[in-house]
């Protein structure tokens, strides 16, 4: 019992460094493959090759000033920072990384929880995380932060519908919601975006659009609204915003891979259990370089086209792909396919 | 009225209070009048009255745009300007014509060649000189290349405001290779006072053809790579095709030119319906829209760099020998080795340098295509070395009245949009 607790315990601490680690150099990816992107050369002065410009990143974030508007909601104010960075760090905890491992005579499975509602639980923490978008635009009193906690609350809701069916698909093709047992059921090359590839695109475009990433990025608009929803926020605070979107994008990559891309299985990944961790974190990372290609490459969607795709495209698209899944469920679990030929 | 009774009172010694207390007095005053309401009642629901600018990452300089919002949807707009004003018109008065050349440039920064050129041209006219052919190709070539210049920067922040960030790095890798044929040419790289009334200050060095050449060649595959991330892109079409519509009466109405003209469907383009310059000996098009939307100014603009280069490269072709600056002393300098031997070069020299080159009585307007639009200078003289009066007709400021009227009615997006796609430049609004 009391092992089992302190196997827990580890792999919490484990995964929040990892994650946090990962939103650190998440930065210093984004902006060295940017600029190559962008024919620069991006931070290469602090450390070898730029490595620990996150590092003086963060210690200059610390240092600064932690300004609260005078007109601002202090409470409401304090706590939108926190309500970015607690759900996509929680969201986390059903994520398997690898296989079962043996250890000391243990078998320690990859992952912190493998709840029978995995993917409710990881759609309702993403519904959470409006509320810091939101809270931050109203509570700071200002209104290009107030139009960027509107288009934030807006967006996020109506992509969510979309992912949520197209998550859907491949539930009624395991028969299960937990993450554990859908990577299990692609075990062999058996990816579901083979099967269902449909729900896969829709799944990477509302996965742009849940983590406010460009081309979805209006309610942080730059160029319209300042900064949107965090134009008010300096120091710590600040960056808690970039850690929530960070890890954020690094827990939704997760999980499109454990959906779509068969999670950490791999060659040989079953043999070898760091091997399967490896592919992982690969599969995660090819996410990652996605998200800043799009950044650099795609212009910024309007506000009414982006409900409109979400509602009148991307809804109806993945409605329909469920109908479809469906209906091929019903005629495998019946045997018509068998009855046919 | 009441602070102006006791502002006279103080002069006059009559009011016995302090500077210190008026000062005070006209202070709260001010913060009276800035108080004004932020929400408003409109016909459907609250209005919101945002400031936006004069700092503001999209409005190019220090416009600052009033703008009425239902939602996300601009109700009105109004463009308040003057945050740069620095009195360069006033400036003129009290500068030498040939002094008065550096403060052209100062105006708009990003087509400071055109604006030297039409002031040396406003000049010229004044003079009645003719200036040698050579001099007249090469203000061609640099002219042409700055409106490549002019428009890179234009499509690279107009890209970086609809957040296409990309091609804002790729459009100033190419500016930065003219900035580096201007710093040969003149040894300043934006700043350049290169035209004289009369000519050029020097002659171009050796090897500027081959540079200017090897550009030009390189040019065109480089702006297939922008077109080739923008044009067809679906989001950059729905961004800009249908935003921020005028029509050819409405633009002429408000005495818009340039691209923004053009885009409207008419071919109004002073090169060639009132060619200056040498302009007449070249063959190019004048590329026009038919819409008169944000896409269609970006395709005219994207267009006109083409033609740019056609011109450029015909005039590297066509480069005549000579001088480069009139054989008239009263207007141009003779040659320094002459000063040495001549007496009457070095007094020419001497009254140049001390009194200044003395321009007739008169006045004269003269207007050329800028990258904006008509660039004119009107020059009056009164016979003396200083004139008496410079006006400059500035494309942006006639560009920017237009944006009440494209943007009203339309969303917050597309107010940035359009605001890209007047490309206006606040030096050369506020002067």
């Amino acid at each position: 019992m009391l092992a089992d607790f302190i196997e827990t315990i580890v792999k919490i601490l484990v995964v929040v460094v990892v994650l946090l680690t990962g939103f650190a150099y998440m930065t210093w990816f984004e902006r060295r493959v940017i600029a190559r992107l962008q024919v620069r050369i991006g931070p290469n002065r602090v450390g070898p090759e730029g490595l620990l410009q996150p590092l003086a990143d963060g210690v200059k974030l610390f240092f600064k000033e932690d300004i609260i508007p005078a007109e601002a909601d202090k409470a409401l104010y304090l706590l939108a920072p926190m309500l970015a960075v607690v759900p996509s760090l929680l969201a986390a905890a059903v994520l398997p990384f690898g296989p079962d491992v043996t250890l000391f005579g243990r078998t320690i499975h990859l992952y912190i929880a493998d709840i029978n509602i995995a993917l409710l639980y990881f759609l309702g923490l993403g519904s959470l995380g409006v509320y810091s978008v939101v809270l931050a635009g109203w509570a700071s009193n200002n209104k290009y932060a107030l139009l960027g906690g509107l288009r934030a609350s807006a967006q996020m809701i109506s992509y969510e519908l979309a992912m949520g069916l197209s998550v859907l698909a491949v539930v009624m093709l395991t028969g299960s919601f937990s993450l554990v047992d859908i990577v299990e059921a692609q075990a062999g090359g058996r990816w579901f975006v083979l099967m269902q590839p449909l729900a896969f695109i829709i799944f990477v475009i509302t996965m742009l659009a849940e983590t406010k990433r460009a081309p979805f990025d209006l309610p942080e608009a730059e160029q319209e609204l300042v900064a949107g929803f965090h134009t008010e926020y300096s120091g710590m605070k600040f960056a808690l915003f970039y850690m929530g979107e960070y890890i954020g994008m690094i827990v939704i990559s997760g999980v499109a891979v454990s959906l779509f891309l068969g999670g950490w299985q791999g060659p040989f990944a079953e043999q070898i259990p760091l091997l399967g961790v490896l592919y992982f974190f690969l599969k995660v990372a090819v996410f990652m370089f996605f998200f800043v290609w799009m950044r650099a490459t795609l212009p910024r969607l309007r506000y009414d086209r982006l409900m409109q795709l979400g509602w009148k495209v991307l809804l109806p698209l993945s409605l329909a792909n469920v109908v479809v899944t469906a209906l091929a469920v019903v005629a495998r679990d019946t045997g018509f396919f068998g009855l046919l030929g | 009225m009441g602070m102006l009774q006791n502002a006279v009172n103080w002069l006059l010694g009559r009011d016995q209070r302090g500077a210190w207390e008026l000062h005070e007095e006209m202070r709260e005053r001010q913060l009276e009048q800035m108080l004004i309401p932020t929400w408003e009642e409109g016909e459907s629901g609250p209005r919101m009255l945002l400031n936006m600018g004069p700092q503001h990452p999209s409005t190019h300089g220090v416009l600052r745009l009033f703008l009425e919002l239902e939602g996300e949807r601009v109700v009105r707009v109004e463009p308040d300007i003057g945050f740069l004003h620095t009195g360069i018109e006033k400036t003129f008065e009290y500068k030498k014509y040939e002094q008065g050349v550096t403060l052209t440039p100062r105006t708009d920064y990003l087509s400071n060649v055109f604006n030297t050129w039409a002031y040396c041209m406003a000049v010229e006219k004044l003079l009645e000189v003719e200036i040698p052919p050579r001099a007249e190709y090469v203000r061609v070539i640099m002219g042409e290349l700055q409106r490549i210049s002019s428009h890179l920067v234009w499509l690279g922040t107009h890209a970086l405001d609809i957040g296409a960030m990309s091609v804002f790095l790729y459009a100033f890798r190419e500016r930065e290779m003219i900035l580096d044929i201007f710093e040969m040419v003149t040894g300043a790289r934006m700043m350049m006072s290169y035209f004289r009334p009369g000519g050029l200050a020097w002659d171009i060095p050796d090897g500027f053809e081959e540079v200017v050449a090897s550009f030009i060649d390189l040019m065109p595959s480089r702006i297939d790579e922008y077109e080739a991330l923008l044009t067809n892109n679906p989001i950059w079409r729905e961004r800009t095709q249908g935003v921020g519509v005028v029509d050819a009466e409405t633009a002429m109405a408000m005495s818009v030119t340039g691209p923004i003209l053009r885009a409207t469907g008419v071919a109004w383009d002073l090169r060639k319906a009132m060619p200056y310059s040498v302009y007449s000996e070249f063959e190019f098009d004048v590329p026009v829209g038919t819409h008169g939307d944000v896409f269609d100014r970006y395709r005219v603009r994207m267009q006109e760099m083409r033609e740019s280069i056609k011109i450029i490269r015909q005039a590297l072709d066509k480069l005549p020998g000579g001088p480069h600056r009139v054989d008239n002393h009263k207007v141009a300098p003779p040659p320094k080795e002459e000063i040495y031997l001549s007496m009457e070069a070095l007094i020419h020299h001497f009254k140049l340098w001390t009194e200044g080159m003395l321009v007739p009585p008169g006045e004269a307007y003269a207007a050329i295509e800028g990258p904006r639009g008509e660039i004119g200078f009107y020059v009056v003289s009164d016979g003396s070395a200083r004139p008496y009066r410079v006006h400059m007709r500035s494309p942006s400021f006639n560009n920017l009245q237009i944006i009440s009227h494209m943007a009203e009615g339309g969303l917050v997006a597309d107010l940035i949009a359009i605001i890209a796609s007047l490309d206006p430049v606040l030096g050369e609004i506020d002067r």
